[in-house]
């Protein structure tokens, strides 16, 4: 019988993948680029510039509309980029897959239809204090037209999520929970199944921002048993522009629509509109089908090394950086939470994170300095800023230790 | 590299000379030893904001017939935000509020010129002439000055290089 929990597969072959990024051949001030600031944005493989070649230069007409052949095939391969992101995230239906720009887009979905006719004067949206100003301004939008309010769940001085007072914060006026899967800056990942288990018995929906997360591990929203799931393209391998909006299906039904336009209607007169069954009823307008054709790319890419070997690959190169970066005199890392991704956060005694990110790029390493779109966390840390380096599948640890030899180098500079 | 740029590379030591420029010896003490570190309470202030790296500063100025007689700042930013910011401070004392705007705009295009063209000398300033190879960098050296001028014009809402 074949057994049903496989060996460990082998390991990550880097060497290959490298050569499967272009842009990882370039040279940086004369030095070899360390592409070490994938939370930004991540590089692309040439699966997916090959796949928008193709899409432009063979498939190009609009979906959904016409009756010739092109349009036959650019709507197939729409239709067939759906169906690879629901296996991708495991929902349980194309249908819960809603194609919007990206993360922000979609927790923007998400308050301006659920959120505006479920939430009322007095309710309540629980965040945490790791979260991103995408998962905190929409939902300040929200609350400051309907009356509602933000509570905030802390975290701890490691920057792990204090789970207790999350559920403190739960109340009969709270309305929902949204939270990072992965936060950008600590590199924490929450607890969501947990969270989920916590909000579920008191009724309340939980959103969860993956921007962070479906690069770097398996995701399966079923699993974690959110009601909506947000993430990007241009994290995951993908082009920018193109994002989903995982929605569960008796939500997504009931929710207003967001924009108005075409392509999401079953009929209108001047009078009425009724809309098109889901997803297109969130889908307004001609869609970004090549960003569509191109995630779809990146999800086979992605999926085809295996999301399982990457997350352990990248926790074995996150935990030996970890012990790299602690060598360095006077780097502190923010974020130590004992379940972390790909990020490391750090300050370097008293040297502005801005001035480090400049000196490593004169060394070839591309880092990302300032508050990383979390003033509030920031507030919290009690720093203006950090540095940070974030991973991606295709660093290695020849990398890290070049980022350290040029973080010695800011030492000297600053000494 | 712009080899009129340095007189005094002793900041850095070794293979890069526009990081050489860029954190000059002078530049580096101001940072560590910023001037006029502090507030006051007489006359205007106004505070400066870059959002791209979050760099706060506060700007307090006293005039008194048209003339600068104390300046000071405060707040948080790189290197080069804070020594540029120390650099304006000493430079813009005693000096007419007509001659420190002359100094920002020579300022300003002194860090903004193409990276090999001539440096005029801008005295103390001019340490500040390598910024114009790091144009990413312009703005944390302009940030003091963009604020300054909201001080004297008693602009009450917060300047942004943006
Ligand atoms: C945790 C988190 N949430 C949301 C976002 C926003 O993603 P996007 O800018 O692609 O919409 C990001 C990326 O910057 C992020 O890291």
């Amino acid at each position: 019988m074949a057994s049903v929990v496989s060996a460990p597969r082998d390991a990550l072959n880097v060497a290959a993948i490298r050569q499967d990024f272009p842009i990882l051949r370039q040279r940086v001030h004369g030095k070899p680029l360390v592409y070490l600031d994938n939370a930004a944005t991540t590089q692309k493989p040439q699966a997916v510039i090959d796949a928008l070649q193709r899409y432009y230069s063979e498939e190009n007409a609009n979906v959904h509309r016409g009756v010739h052949s092109l349009s036959g095939r650019a709507t197939d391969a729409y239709d067939a980029a759906r169906e690879d992101v629901r296996r991708f995230i495991n929902a349980a239906d194309a249908r819960e897959i809603v194609f919007v720009r990206g993360t922000t887009e979609g927790i923007n979905l998400v308050a301006q239809t659920w959120g505006r006719a479920r939430v009322g004067a007095g309710d309540e949206i629980v965040l945490t204090e790791m979260e991103h100003h995408s998962n905190i301004v929409p939902w300040q939008i929200l609350c400051e037209e309907k009356g509602a309010r933000l509570r905030v769940a802390p975290i701890t001085d490691a920057g792990e999520l204090r789970l207790d007072e999350l559920e403190r914060l739960l109340n009969a006026r709270t309305r929902l929970v949204a939270v990072a899967h992965v936060s950008n800056v600590l590199g924490t990942v929450n607890p969501v199944a947990e969270i989920v288990r916590l909000a579920r018995a008191r009724g309340i929906p939980v959103l969860v921002d993956g921007a962070q997360a479906v690069a770097h591990m398996p995701v399966d929203v079923q699993a974690l048993g959110c009601d909506f799931y947000a993430f990007s393209g241009h994290k995951v391998l993908g082009p920018t522009g193109i994002g989903v909006l995982y929605g569960r299906r008796e939500l997504l039904e009931a929710m207003p629509v967001y924009q108005g336009g075409g392509g999401q209607i079953g009929s209108v007169t001047f009078d009425r509109t009724t809309y098109a069954p889901l997803p297109y009823k969130y889908e307004a307008g001609t869609p970004n089908i090549a960003g569509v054709i191109g995630l779809a790319a990146a999800i086979d890419y992605v999926t085809g090394v295996g999301l399982d070997r990457i997350a352990a690959y990248e926790r074995d190169l996150c935990a030996y950086a970890t012990s790299a970066l602690a060598d360095v005199p006077g780097l502190r890392l923010t974020g130590t939470a004992r379940d972390r991704a790909s990020v490391l956060s750090f300050v370097l005694g008293d040297v502005h994170p801005h001035d480090i990110g400049t000196i490593l790029d004169r060394e070839g390493v591309a880092i990302r300095a300032g508050h990383h779109c979390c003033q509030p966390l920031m507030r919290r840390l009690g720093v203006p800023a950090t540095a940070r380096a974030s991973l991606a599948l295709y660093n290695t640890r020849q990398e890290i230790d070049t980022l350290v030899a040029a973080l010695q180098r800011v030492g000297e500079v600053f000494e | 590299m712009n080899p009129e740029l340095s007189p005094h590379r002793a900041g850095v030591r070794g293979g890069d000379p526009d990081l050489q420029d860029l954190y000059q010896e002078v530049i580096l003490d101001h940072n560590r030893r910023p001037r006029n570190f502090r507030a006051f309470d007489a006359g205007r202030r106004a505070e400066g904001f870059n959002p791209l790296c979050g760099d706060r500063i506060t700007v307090f100025l006293n005039v008194d017939n048209g003339v600068i007689r104390d300046v000071a700042f405060q707040g948080s930013g790189c290197a080069i935000s804070k020594a540029s910011a120390s650099l304006m401070t000493e430079s813009v004392k005693g000096k007419t509020l007509d001659e420190a705007q002359v100094l920002f705009e020579r300022f300003q295009q002194m860090i903004t010129a193409p990276a090999d063209a001539p440096v005029e000398s801008l005295g103390k300033l001019t340490v500040l002439a390598g910024v114009r190879q790091f144009p990413v960098r312009v703005k944390c050296a302009s940030l003091a000055w963009h604020t300054l001028r909201a001080a004297v014009d008693a602009r009450d809402e917060v300047v942004s290089t943006e």
